[in-house]
């Protein structure tokens, strides 16, 4: 999976694109928020538009991101979902736990 | 639905090596008329049980393998995932959906083998290790291309 990073209306943006999976999927996902949140990000933004798969070690890569950011001060939101990726969220009623946008800029504006 | 769908793989226990079943499953799963949602969710569940073999039962130990069946048992597709581990008892898995361990980072594997199967059945291998059969019904969305099709986007063309 690739990572890219953007800053816009004050939040990090963190581009996703291919296969959060186990292994290095997941280790990309874990390392990308850490270095976010290490660098000051309070205001983070999965954009998901580009996620192909994601599996259960990916799923759970993004919880303990969640959790993460949580704990560091700082807020995650998930934005572009695709269909799939959705569907895992509701399956697994994951749902209910992130904060979830059609876009990115609703996904800004909701911090404010 | 002949023999020629069906395969049989050994792999070694690294995580990139789901990759390579995932190229001959999508094949074979065009190649059986599978339509592309319960493509995708037939991949899922298949990556699911091999990581399950290469982390959990094999402990990622490079000495041993695992071991892919594809076959059919009338309009069902039936994958067979084994691995050389110490084998397991899945009721002691927990609820992922359980307030209580929605927020836990794992634990969620053989849950989605649930969702998106038909059937799963954790049984023994001959010899040792966890043996996983997963069933899913080929409900053919479409007539199964020519032979020697292969899906595009695939490394396979």
């Amino acid at each position: 999976m690739e990572v890219k990073k953007r800053e816009k209306g004050g939040a990090t943006i963190l581009d996703l694109k291919g296969r959060i999976t186990i292994g290095a999927g997941e280790i990309a996902l874990r390392n990308a928020v850490q270095d976010a949140i290490s660098a000051g990000a309070k205001k983070v933004i999965l954009n998901m538009k580009d996620v192909t798969t994601i599996d259960s070690s990916g799923v759970g890569e993004l919880v303990s991101a969640y959790t993460t950011s949580m704990n560091r001060g700082a807020q995650l939101k998930l934005a572009n979902l695709p269909s799939k990726v959705q569907d895992i969220l509701v399956i697994t009623q994951l749902i209910t736990v992130f904060d979830v946008f059609d876009s990115e800029d609703e996904a800004i504006a909701s911090f404010s | 639905m002949a023999d020629e769908h069906c395969f049989h793989l050994d792999l070694g226990s690294r995580f990139e090596n789901i990759e390579l079943v995932q190229v001959v499953l999508r094949d074979t799963l065009v190649r059986l008329g599978m339509d592309e949602d319960a493509r995708h969710w037939v991949d899922v569940a298949v990556r699911e049980a091999i990581a399950n073999a290469i982390k959990h039962g094999n402990a990622q130990d490079p000495q041993k393998q695992v071991h892919v069946d594809l076959s059919l048992d009338g309009e069902d597709l039936v994958i067979q995932v084994g691995d050389e581990g110490p084998g397991f008892d899945p009721a002691q898995i927990h609820d992922p959906l359980a307030p209580e361990n929605l927020l836990r980072p794992n634990g969620r594997g053989i849950f989605y083998m649930k969702s998106f199967m038909d059937e799963i059945h954790y049984g023994t291998r001959p010899g040792g290790g966890t043996l996983v059969t997963l069933r899913k019904r080929v409900d053919r969305a479409q007539e199964p291309p020519p032979q020697g099709h292969r899906e595009e986007g695939t490394e396979w063309k």
